[in-house]
């Protein structure tokens, strides 16, 4: 039989150029968008973009709505869709401002509470797309509005009808874990380099920029740890194999139910990790908050490379995606453009990411 | 003659008032490649899922390695070494051949926190049992959307052997192929049984059945027509027998009398 000629080199097949090995790469689009649009604010926007205060500037949103889209992305590798995460900030925000301000509880109470609510109710989301095996975007729509009014109608019930409840940082003031959940971090690295010169500094010798957001660290740490999960442990092989076909995944022993819950779960968590980081940081918390995050974040997750399908994609592309998403939203204002050609950027940005990743998905499956 | 890894003895499954198999006699000895052979709705799916734990026979004995047994669910089943190739294959072809290979049962390194893939290790094993089983993998990485048909196949039939089965179950899996690829298929079930599996081979092709098999078991509306050994029945004969059985009278003395 042709047993010998098959352990030979497949004659038909030529070697793979680097340039196609690259392709093959889901966050490549990404990295790629990040250049592009590192270029053109370069080449137009006014150079303070691009020093130490602006990176910061434009980082600080990018990590708020990255920490959205890098859970986004796993739970699109995974197969679903969470369309409730935006509301969900509300509603986190909400639950965590009454926990703080009006019940006084510490932080350490507070955290752990307003996540496991949240999770709780991401759990309630998944359990009820797998029982009832209807798309996770009709579910989760109907979410989107049930937090939301649900957040409305909390805050006015907790305020006495307000839609804003305030006083959320004279309730944490002083609190031990607040330095890790809001202001900056690094402060004293910061100061050192400023006296000596190598960052600016005002007259009086403070750093300009006194240290790093803990939301752009806590960003960079889940991009990492998602992409270690994702790509070195059994668990990372679980997401790919749910999103790319539940039914194969379930036939060779993948626990597909707890996959699919967990990242609901997750979503959920990170919605009220950025409502918690956001509501420290503007002293209050409304029911406005996070609006349209929830598509947003799935832009991230798409220019990052995750396919809407399922089953490929990455978490480090979801961070580059945040990255332009920060870069063109602040960006635009260093620039002579009128602000408003955000949402064309946007919607360009995310028609050429989609255009892109059907073009890779081909090329990866070697469909013809 | 060796002992039977499986046996089923007088299987009858019934789906509501609908008989799905009337008493079928099957089993399968280490070594061997044992076709199961069959027009469309003979009962040839019903009778491998009753074998691969999906369903629970109405009534009738299985017999694993000797002893009574009867499989509460397909991973029992898989547990005990009865691995099931479906058409479907259960692969993934926007995932490498490694993570394929391996979904489900991921070889891990390190304890606790630092608990992780041991990529390289499958990588290797990947390579080694696809390299046994005649196929050159460009990269382990390579995904399994841009194997053909048949090098899908190994893989599956790869990784069922890797994962120790001593009963390989295969349905059709050279319906959708081509000459080529069917030939490969073919060779892929001559290794597996070297390596001392029992293969049982669900095919309504005659020829595909005939080029591997030691013994065929043919069904026909729920029921055996008869087992006959490689050598003793010919390709249009077993072909008949398949279709209805209407010549049946001229076929039993090839058939040694089991009809």
């Amino acid at each position: 039989m042709s047993a010998d000629n098959l352990l030979q080199q497949d004659e038909r097949v030529r070697a793979e150029s680097l340039a196609t090995k690259l392709m093959k790469k889901p966050e490549l689009g990404a990295i790629g968008g990040v250049v592009l649009v590192t270029l053109f604010f370069l080449s137009t926007a006014d150079g303070a973009m691009f020093t130490l205060s602006g990176i910061m500037n434009f980082m600080t949103p990018a990590a708020q709505l990255g920490i959205l889209g890098i859970a986004a992305a796993m739970l699109m590798i995974g197969g679903e869709f969470d369309l409730s995460i935006g509301s969900m900030v509300a509603f986190a925000g909400m639950i965590f401002g009454v926990l703080t301000v009006n019940l006084g509880l510490p932080l350490i109470f507070a955290i752990p509470l307003t996540m496991s609510f949240a999770a709780c109710i991401g759990a309630l989301n998944g359990a009820i797309v797998l029982r009832t095996g209807l798309p996770s975007f009709i579910v989760t729509l109907a979410g989107l509005f049930i937090l939301r009014g649900a957040a409305l109608v909390g805050l006015k019930l907790f305020t006495g009808g307000s839609t804003q409840l305030r006083g959320i940082r004279d309730a944490v003031e002083g609190d031990w874990l607040a330095p890790i959940f809001s202001g900056d971090a690094f402060t004293g690295l910061f100061g050192w380099l400023a006296g000596i010169g190598v960052i600016d500094s005002f007259d009086s010798g403070m750093p300009k920029v006194p240290g790093i957001p803990v939301e752009i660290i806590w960003f960079v740490v889940f991009a990492l740890v998602a992409t270690y999960v994702l790509v070195r442990t059994p668990v990372g092989n679980w997401i790919f194999a749910t999103g790319g076909d539940t039914n194969a995944a379930k036939n060779s022993g993948v626990p597909v139910r707890s996959v699919k819950i967990s990242l609901f779960m997750l979503t959920a968590c990170a919605a009220s990790m950025v409502a918690i980081i956001t509501v420290i940081d503007a002293g209050s918390t409304d029911a406005r908050r996070g609006f349209m995050k929830e598509f947003e974040a799935i832009i991230t997750a798409v220019i990052g490379g995750c396919l809407l399908t399922g089953g490929y994609g990455s978490a480090i592309g979801a961070f580059f995606g945040a990255i332009i998403f920060g870069m063109v939203t602040i960006g635009l204002t260093y620039t002579n453009f009128d602000q408003d050609w955000f949402q064309i950027f946007l919607g360009g940005m995310l028609l050429l990411a989609v255009v892109f990743n059907n073009v890779i998905r081909k090329r990866v499956t070697g469909e013809r | 003659m060796t002992q039977p890894i499986i046996h089923m003895e007088n299987i009858t499954k019934h789906f509501g008032n609908v008989i799905a198999l009337n008493g079928v006699t099957f089993d399968v000895t280490p070594g061997e490649c044992h076709c199961l052979l069959g027009d469309n709705g003979a009962g040839k799916s019903t009778f491998i899922k009753t074998m691969s734990g999906v369903h629970k026979p109405t009534s009738g004995e299985i017999f694993f390695e000797g002893k009574p047994l009867s499989f509460a669910s397909p991973r029992e089943a898989m547990e005990a070494g009865i691995a099931t190739v479906f058409q479907d294959l259960a692969m993934i072809p926007l995932m490498s051949v490694t993570r394929n290979f391996f979904m489900g049962r991921e070889p891990t390194k390190g304890r606790g926190l630092t608990k992780r893939l041991d990529i390289e290790r499958a990588n290797q094993i990947t390579m080694e049992e696809m390299r046994k089983m005649g196929i050159n993998l460009r990269a382990p990485d390579q995904a399994v959307g841009t194997l053909s048909g048949g090098e899908r196949q190994t893989v599956a039939i790869a990784r069922a052997v890797h994962f120790g089965a001593k009963v390989l179950i295969l349905d059709e899996p050279t319906s959708a192929l081509g000459v080529r690829q069917t030939s490969n298929v073919l060779s892929t079930i001559a290794r597996v049984r070297e390596q001392g599996v029992g293969v049982v081979f669900i095919s309504h092709n005659v020829r595909h059945a005939l080029a591997v098999g030691d013994r065929f078991t043919v069904l026909n509306r729920g029921q055996t027509l008869g087992t006959a050994v490689r050598g003793e029945i010919t390709s249009s004969e077993l072909q008949d027998l398949m279709a209805g059985g209407q010549e049946m009278a001229q076929l039993e003395g090839s058939l040694g009398g089991t009809v």
